[in-house]
């Protein structure tokens, strides 16, 4: 092809690492030069194969890569459904499956691997499967619908997650695997056999040095044979017995092949004997070894964009390390584990009663960390894995006694963040040293615990690994400094929020007097009153200006209002969903119009009115009530707005009717009083107009429900929503919210929006799903009652508050003088509306205004 | 003048017209005064006008106490920023060198609630 015109390069494979390629060569300018025409045999765009497992619970639009299906560069195309069947690295060119023939100037193979099927007998009958795709796992789970008995050939880390799949699906599921334990490849013998308690215990049968000699069955799996042992009844077969290079493509064009299978490429990933041809992720074999895990691949991918721009990136290897959580079971393995380095020793720590197995590969002279096994308690990987020495890295020297490594607190030992020198790399995703850390929390430092520190310096915020390390880190510290992290509210209350919460529960109070005398001392503030205030409205769903817990409520509580800077208020009635009518606009700039009021679009899809004096809020809201507004809530810490998107009753894109539920949400959660205030969102598609995954909960619409997504921030420390459970019916959705929001209300800390708080919550987003989608704590039933007490409690605070002369009596502008405007308040035009104007000190009335008791 | 105000004053509601720990603003001789009521029913009035925020709006503040050496003091938070002012002598706890203005007052035997003039001195604890 002639230089002046652009290129094209040919992907085949749109998988994980087929799909990082394009990504990284979109953002590094590869396209300025090449047209990109990508090749997946999948009928879907790239997803999350390493969670593969999920599927069942959070449905494919959560596990895409690609949300949308395609890229936002016009310049690359992707043709799903499409099998190359052939290619030509002489003529340079692929031909699909359909017969049609593409030429191109640089081919990527991105072909993955695919799972290896021992050649016994029976292997292609009826019911047996392999676990690799969505495709396999929507046949499993049709095929566990008649069926009974589950079994898995393979004990390995994808058998393992074939094997929970399978029992998930409520299957008795059995585990054959040919080694004599359990993922033979990363951990030992005694490794394997705590991990094997562990799944037993999980009701799953292990059969271990047991070699499968044949399916058995006629028209239909019948069970399992085995090597000198009875043979097992199975009527589904899944098998997980390693991968292999998907390299047929490359061996029928003649490149070189690694011996043990795998497109042989050089450090960049360019074929050996094609200079055209590339091969990334797990059909390559750089230096002749195939890498069976993500990570790598997308290294791979990345050094390939960089040579492919005549950068000079390469591709050396990759640590193999690997923590994962099986069946809620830690296990790590890392470094040489297996203690193959001449005269290694092993350090050994095994709790057979607590499940826990933990081993330490140490050199001869016991001052360099070489490797290790963690087997239930993986809390320590964090701290290890930058200790671990290699050849090109010395690591970090061991402490005098390493075993203090892995033993328990109770005996000696601790997650040890002490003994690591600062420099040593805590967070490997983000790149953050100890000594990062502790200057954070140091005097200088800005933050005061784990989670601040993970805000601030971004060590435990993207895989989370490393966050029991932090945590150690910042207690050693204070331990250290003899400092102790005091969480009590105030001076009045030695009690955290959630204390206080269960506390005033379990008492049934319903006045601050109760509570200060049980529990705290002198007569409270303004910390620990509008927390009472809180409690007590979630719990008695009372009104706020009600008797004497009037006097707790928050400046603007107190008022139903938004205090300004000049004493005046704010105004903002509730627009549900941010949809209303010609009329009610009308009455809203009538309204504005009457009193003068400035008025602007809120960010939150509403409309706010300011500059009302305290004794025109009556007046105003008996307009408003009258045209049938209610109380917006935007003084509340409560539900501010749930945001949407037009969605499916007229986007063209919507696949959901995302202002309905939107609506609905609001009003199930007005007046909801929480720790800090609530927003929602809900978008009608993927393309999330609503930008619901920036609130406290967001809702993004699928084509066979909801996605519901949590802890989204915007404010000054923003976050991304993440992914709670997805594809659900609007029932179980609103059932994971009641439940989600109760908990948050009951635990969180004072003003602690959802984020921070998912976050401070050991397991994090893992445990929020525990609580609320699993149940673990048998709480689901309560929360969801709380919430319907709520729900069934509801009353506009607005409304209630102009019918009632008691409450009205404080909207006066003096006790003695009602019809006196206060002379401090006035305005100035701005842009047309009327502004503040700046106080110049306190005003002196002339005395010429009658003054008397009223 | 000022001295027959200082025994009379002026009467500005009942006590019962003001919440427990909480708040109303009166007019005094042209002056915006809260008048604030404690847990024991003691009255406090004090400039409503907030010297940080620059509005006159602390008699809508929470009441409360501060422990200060041991004594807990009578305070009112202001609404807007939340510095907090000692009712008795209107200094600022967040900031000794801030005060605001305190008038004399009294709760008469039948309920009613006096503010007379501002105090110009340490006032005597009562
Ligand atoms: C009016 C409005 C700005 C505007 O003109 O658009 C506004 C105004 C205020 N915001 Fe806001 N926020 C407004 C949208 C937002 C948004 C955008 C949104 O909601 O889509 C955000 C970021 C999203 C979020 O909250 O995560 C936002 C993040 C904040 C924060 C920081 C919260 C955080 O987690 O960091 C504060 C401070 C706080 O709440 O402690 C705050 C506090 C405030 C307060 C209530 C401060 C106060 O107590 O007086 C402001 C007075 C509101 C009033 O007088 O009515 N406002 N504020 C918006 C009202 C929305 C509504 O209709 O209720
Ligand atoms: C259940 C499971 C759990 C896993 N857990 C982990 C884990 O915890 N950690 C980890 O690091 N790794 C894990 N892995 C491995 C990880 O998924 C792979 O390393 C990763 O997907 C490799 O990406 P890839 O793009 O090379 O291959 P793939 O993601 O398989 O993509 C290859 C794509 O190419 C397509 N293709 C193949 N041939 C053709 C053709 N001729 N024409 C067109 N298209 C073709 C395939 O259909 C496929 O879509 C797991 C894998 C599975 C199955
Ligand atoms: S998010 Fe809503 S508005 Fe945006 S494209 Fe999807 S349906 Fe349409
Ligand atoms: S290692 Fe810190 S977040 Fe992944």
């Amino acid at each position: 092809m002639m230089a002046h015109l652009r290129h094209r390069l040919v992907v085949v494979g749109h998988g994980m690492v087929g799909h990082r390629f394009v990504q990284a060569a979109i953002e590094r300018g590869l396209t300025e030069t090449h047209d990109i025409v990508v090749l997946g045999e999948e009928p879907r765009a790239a997803y999350d194969r390493v969670a593969l497992t999920s599927y069942f619970e959070v449905g494919d639009d959560a596990l895409s890569l690609l949300p949308l299906g395609a890229y936002d560069d016009p310049r690359v195309e992707l043709r799903l459904e499409s099998e190359v069947v052939a290619m030509d690295a002489v003529e340079q060119t692929v031909t699909l499956a359909d017969g049609e023939t593409l030429a191109y100037d640089q081919l990527v193979l991105a072909t993955g691997a695919a799972p290896f099927v021992p050649p016994i007998e029976g292997r292609d009958l009826p019911g047996c499967f392999v676990y690799r795709t969505i495709e396999d796992l929507e046949a499993i789970r049709e095929a566990a619908e008649g069926a009974r008995v589950g079994a898995v050939i393979g004990g390995g880390l994808l058998g393992l997650e074939a094997a929970k799949a399978l029992s998930d699906l409520g299957l008795e599921t059995h585990v054959v695997e040919m080694a004599p334990r359990l993922m033979a490849v990363q951990v030992d013998d005694a490794g394997g056999a705590t991990l094997r308690r562990h799944v037993e215990d999980l009701g799953l049968r292990v059969h271990t040095g047991a070699t499968t000699t044949a399916v058995l069955g006629d028209d239909h799996v019948t069970g399992l044979g085995l090597e000198d042992a009875e043979p097992i009844a199975a009527d589904v077969v899944v098998f997980s017995a390693g991968i292999r290079p998907r390299d047929a493509l490359a061996r029928a064009a003649g490149l070189d092949l690694a011996e043990r299978g795998g497109v042989l490429v050089d450090e960049q990933g360019r074929s050996t004997n094609h200079p055209t041809v590339w091969a990334i992720g797990e059909c390559a074999a750089p230096g002749g070894r195939m890498y069976g895990l993500v990570a790598p691949g997308y290294t791979m991918a990345e050094v390939a964009v960089d040579a492919l721009l005549g950068g000079s990136g390469a591709f050396t290897g990759a640590d193999m390390s690997t923590k994962l959580k099986l069946m809620g079971v830690d296990v790590a393995s890392f470094g040489d584990a297996f203690a193959t380095t001449p005269d290694s020793l092993e350090l050994v720590f095994s709790d057979a009663v607590a499940g826990i197995y933990k081993k330490l590969v140490v050199s001869d002279d016991g001052t360099r960390l070489l490797g290790g096994i963690l087997v239930g308690d993986a809390t320590a990987y964090g701290l290890l894995r930058p200790m671990v020495a290699t050849d090109t890295n010395p690591g970090i020297p061991l402490p005098a006694n390493p075993e203090e490594l892995i033993l328990p607190a109770s005996r000696g030992g601790g997650t040890g963040g002490v003994v690591l020198p600062d420099e040593a790399q805590v967070c490997s995703c983000n790149d953050v040293t100890k000594g990062q850390i502790t200057a954070a929390v140091a005097d200088g430092g800005t933050c005061d615990s784990p989670g601040c520190v993970t805000a601030c310096t971004a060590a435990g915020a993207t895989c989370g690994s490393c966050k029991p390390l932090v945590k150690s880190i910042v207690e050693d510290y204070f331990t250290a400094q003899g400092r102790s992290v005091d969480r009590s509210l105030c001076e009045h209350f030695a009690l955290t929020r959630q204390e206080l919460f269960e506390v005033v529960a379990i008492h049934q109070y319903t006045s601050f007097d109760q509570i200060v005398a049980g529990h705290g001392r002198g007569r409270g503030c303004d910390v620990c009153k509008p927390v009472v205030a809180s409690i007590l409205a979630t719990q008695l769903n009372g009104h706020v200006l009600e008797g004497a817990n009037r006097t707790l409520q928050d400046t603007n509580d107190a008022y139903l209002a938004n205090i300004q800077r000049n004493g005046t208020y704010s105004v903002v009635p509730r627009i549900p969903g941010g949809e209303i009518t010609p009329e009610k606009l009308v009455v809203i700039g009538e309204v504005a119009r009457d009193f003068g009021l400035y008025t602007k679009i809120t960010g939150g899809q509403r409309i706010d009115l300011f500059g009302a004096r305290v004794e025109e809020l009556p007046l105003i809201w008996r307009r408003l009530v009258d045209a049938g507004f209610e109380s917006g809530h935007a003084y509340g810490k409560s539900l501010r707005t749930v945001k949407s998107c037009v969605g499916s009753t007229w986007c063209r894109y919507g696949v959901q009717d995302s202002v309905q539920l939107a609506i609905d949400l609001e009003l199930r959660y007005r007046g909801l009083r929480s720790p800090h205030k609530l927003k929602g969102g809900v978008s009608g598609c993927a393309r999330e107009c609503a930008e619901a995954r920036s609130k406290d909960f967001g809702v993004i619409a699928t084509e066979k429900g909801w996605n519901l997504y949590v802890g989204g921030n915007g404010g000054a420390t923003p976050a991304h929503a993440r992914l709670l459970a997805g594809d659900l019916d609007t029932e179980t959705l609103v059932r994971y919210l009641d439940r989600f929001l109760m908990y948050y209300i009951r635990t969180a800390d004072r003003l602690q929006r959802t984020a921070p708080w998912v976050d401070s919550l050991d397991g994090g987003l893992d445990r929020v799903r525990e609580v609320v989608v699993d149940d673990a704590l048998g709480l689901g039933a309560e929360l969801e009652a709380a919430m319907a007490t709520h729900v069934g409690g509801y009353f506009d605070e607005w409304k209630a508050t102009i019918e009632d002369p008691d409450k009205l009596a404080r909207f006066v502008s003096f006790v003695n003088a009602p019809d006196v405007p206060d002379p401090h308040i006035s305005f100035r035009d701005e842009r047309g509306q009327a502004v503040p104007e700046d106080s110049a000190g306190p005003v002196l009335l002339g005395a010429t205004i009658p003054v008397g008791a009223p | 003048m000022t001295s027959t105000r200082e025994e009379t004053g002026t009467r500005v509601c009942r006590l019962a017209d003001i919440e427990v720990e909480g708040g109303v603003v009166a007019l005094v001789d042209g002056e915006a005064v809260a008048v604030l009521r404690t847990y024991d029913d003691e009255v406090f009035a004090v400039s409503n006008y907030d010297p940080v925020g620059r509005a006159s709006v602390l008699s809508r503040g929470i009441i409360g106490t501060r422990q200060i050496d041991g004594v807990d003091v009578p305070f009112v938070a202001s609404p807007l920023h939340k510095q907090g002012y000692d009712l008795r002598t209107g200094v600022c706890l967040d900031d000794p060198d801030t005060r605001i203005p305190t008038y004399a007052a009294r709760v008469s035997a039948d309920g009613d609630v006096w503010v007379g003039a501002k105090e110009l001195h340490e006032p005597e604890c009562d």
